[in-house]
């Protein structure tokens, strides 16, 4: 196992504050709560979610073909494409076009793929500043965090921790929390910002092979607005965001908000096609990794993620875990089986911080198996030696036993050996025992079934 | 028809009225039901730890055990979905694809292979439903919360058929009790949380005899209200319904 903490270990921490814990599991819940409501009100939400995940399917089935008309038709259409093997290329790149505009002053809009290159901080280590537009993104960024969550990327904070931090930084008066007024203290400040940026970064929720646009959507218009102001637009992609036709468009913004919040439709979808009389855009399309997903035959289906959070919100761990215990930028059940392509003995823990319950693939709106991946990639990490060699070696010898029921049925053998594998580490620990910090143990019985049966003999068996 | 009851190991060395139960409800439904006495264990513990190429010895011991057997009845949907579901990576002989097809859960067995849909009886009892996520989502035993609002499912029926049994409706119908195999240890405080949290949802609506048909997940919840000494008894589905069936 990796030498980095494990989930489990970060999840201890966050579980100290019993309270907190309750918090976070509630306010997810209601989100999922939400959700359901809305897909409970959309009868054909599950022939949706087969259509969308067809044409994810499909489309990744012949992505090459499809970035290369995407290229094609943006170029056409006066955009600029660049193209980034990594997140280092992606930083350069970003950075190259800031300078090449002679501007030092960035606003950014939510992106998961910049969070996943790192690029404030490359961006602030070479002089340029760069604001994050999105509330809840300004949030973590004033506090120096990574986000918790991909849709609600401050959602392990309380609208006191907000209050605290906008005190801090903000200048806003001590202990506010009301969240109107706090909302308003971000808007006046940011406002400022959006005025003089000189470049603006989105991410990007879908590419149209098609017509070579690129489809943002937001809430809160922070998208709109730093484009709209900015001379310089650039929209940074994953190379999985790619949508063959526009009309294929309808399927997944149906999909996408009802399954993130509960919402029919986000508040903002805005097409960029090409850039506006006398400005630039352009457009970089990122692989870091995700190539090598999709020639991974039973993770590939991972690459059809819309980024909608429904498997955070839904999964009873990521609850009560929080965001920041899978130590990874996508966290959650999807995290989990991005993350060990990246690293896998770094992100080994990961796909074990599941129970396998099946939720999150029940609810993804692209109908990802994610917990059957999850389970496939415990496989490939213990065959590439990233579990603890004390459960590899107790797992091969429990087989060989339970292989052969004549070891097997040796009555006080089974007993322990029971004791030993029902909860495995029991015998693994000494002086600490997981199962007991919050359950007792069965009591054993006087008499296991298998003795009882051979006591009353086939015949005497009730018939 | 040639029956055999498979009993996971943690039901035969702790919770061998289970499978009594399970027996003798088979018994008077006119089930003869065998316990062939070289069967071992599923598999699962090790293959959810990732080792699946170490449980391939035990899948062949499990097909040979059970291959001669018209049905092999399992009260554990989680073990039951484990062979019909990951048994697919020995060999898919005619035996394999048999026993993999030929493994059903319980009330499975019942309502289905037996057509049985109403179970008589009484049960004057406040009862909580525990569903199991293999149980429910695996093997589509009941609704589930993420399509329907409709809260259905053979198991609910069958209890609430019971004379006098009132059913419990929980918060969250189908949330996970956070057992998971070795999980229970391996992420020992996220799994409590879950179970203390999934055992508060019953206690709440008032909850007295909390039942499922997975006796997985009901290991770990005994566990967590023994502890916190709750006025909860815990008995597996089999259980009421073989005292129920006179
Ligand atoms: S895996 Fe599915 S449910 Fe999870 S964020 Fe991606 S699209 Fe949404």
């Amino acid at each position: 196992m990796s030498q980095s903490p494990t989930h489990a270990q970060r999840s201890d921490l966050f579980l100290l504050d019993a309270e907190r814990t309750t918090w976070h599991d509630e306010t997810l819940w209601f989100v999922r709560e939400k959700r359901d409501r809305a897909v409970y009100a959309t009868p054909e939400f599950q022939e949706l979610r087969q259509l969308a995940s067809d044409i994810k399917d499909h489309t990744l089935s012949q992505l090459s073909e499809y970035l290369a008309q995407f290229e094609a038709a943006a170029l056409a259409n006066g955009v600029r494409v660049h193209w980034a093997a990594d997140a280092a290329e992606h930083n350069r790149i970003v950075l190259g076009i800031v300078r090449q505009a002679g501007a030092t002053r960035v606003v950014k809009s939510k992106s998961m793929l910049t969070e996943e290159c790192h690029l404030n901080p490359h961006l602030l280590a070479h002089g340029v500043e760069v604001i994050d537009s999105d509330l809840g993104e300004r949030i973590i960024q004033l506090r120096d965090e990574a986000p918790s969550h991909v849709v609600l990327p401050a959602i392990h904070l309380k609208k006191e921790d907000v209050g605290e931090t906008f005190w801090q930084h903000l200048g806003t008066e001590k202990g506010l929390t009301d969240p109107q007024q706090l909302t308003e203290a971000a808007r006046q400040h940011l406002r400022e910002k959006f005025l003089a940026a000189e470049v603006a970064i989105s991410g990007v929720n879908f590419a149209v092979a098609e017509t070579g646009a690129v489809v943002v959507c937001t809430n809160e218009g922070n998208a709109d607005l730093a484009i709209g102001l900015a001379r310089v637009h650039i929209a940074c992609m994953g190379l999985e965001k790619l949508i063959p036709r526009l009309s294929d468009l309808a399927v997944f913004t149906r999909l996408l908000t009802r399954s993130a919040t509960g919402q029919p439709i986000t508040t903002y979808t805005s097409h960029f096609t090409r850039p506006a009389e006398g400005k630039e855009m352009h457009v970089v399309i990122v692989d870091n990794g995700r190539s090598q997903q999709l020639g991974r035959p039973d993770f590939r289906a991972s690459l059809k993620c819309i980024r909608c959070g429904a498997c955070m919100n839904t999964c009873p761990v990521y609850r009560r875990s929080g965001g920041h215990s899978y130590d990874f930028t996508i966290p959650g059940p999807i995290g989990a089986i991005l993350s060990p392509n990246i690293d896998m003995k770094q992100h080994a823990s990961l796909p074990f911080a599941s129970t396998l319950c099946g939720s999150c693939t029940a609810v993804c709106p692209v109908k990802i198996d994610i917990h059957t991946q999850l389970y496939k990639w415990r496989q490939v990490l213990a065959a590439e030696g990233h579990i603890p060699a004390s459960k590899q070696y107790s797992m091969q010898l429990l087989s060989r036993v339970l292989a052969r029921p004549s070891l097997f049925k040796a009555g006080g053998a089974v007993a322990r050996l029971g004791l030993r594998f029902v909860p495995h580490a029991l015998t693994h620990a000494p002086g600490y025992n997981p199962w007991a910090i919050a359950r007792e143990l069965p009591t054993p019985p006087r008499q296991s079934f298998r003795d009882w049966y051979a006591q009353q003999g086939p015949t005497n068996a009730p018939a | 028809m040639k029956v055999a009851l498979f009993v996971p190991c943690y039901v035969d060395q702790f919770y061998p009225q289970v499978a009594v139960a399970s027996l003798q409800l088979l018994a008077k439904l006119g089930v003869r039901a065998d316990f062939p006495k070289q069967q071992t264990c599923c598999g699962q513990p090790m293959a959810n730890s990732g080792c699946e190429q170490e449980a391939r010895p035990v899948y062949r011991h499990f097909v040979e055990t059970f291959a001669d057997y018209d049905y092999v009845v399992g009260p554990a949907g989680s073990c039951v979905y484990h062979v019909r579901q990951h048994f697919d990576v020995i060999d898919q002989t005619p035996a394999v694809r048999h026993v993999r097809t030929a493994t059903v859960e319980l009330f499975d067995f019942i309502t289905q292979v037996l057509g049985v849909t109403e179970l008589p009886g009484a049960f004057p009892h406040k009862v909580g439903l525990h569903l199991s996520c293999h149980g429910q989502r695996g093997l589509h035993q009941a609704n589930a919360s993420e399509m329907t609002p409709v809260r259905d499912g053979q198991l609910r029926r069958l209890l609430a058929g019971l004379e006098g049994l009132e059913l419990t409706e929980l918060d969250r119908n189908d949330e996970c009790c956070g057992f998971g195999g070795t999980f229970c240890v391996s992420e020992a405080g996220i799994s409590a949380r879950m179970g203390q949290d999934r055992v508060a949802d019953h206690v709440r609506h008032g909850t007295r005899v909390l039942t499922g048909g997975d006796m997985s997940c009901l290991m770990h919840l005994e566990g967590i209200v023994r502890r916190q000494k709750l006025p909860v008894r815990v008995l597996h589905a089999a259980e009421i319904f073989n005292g129920a069936l006179a």
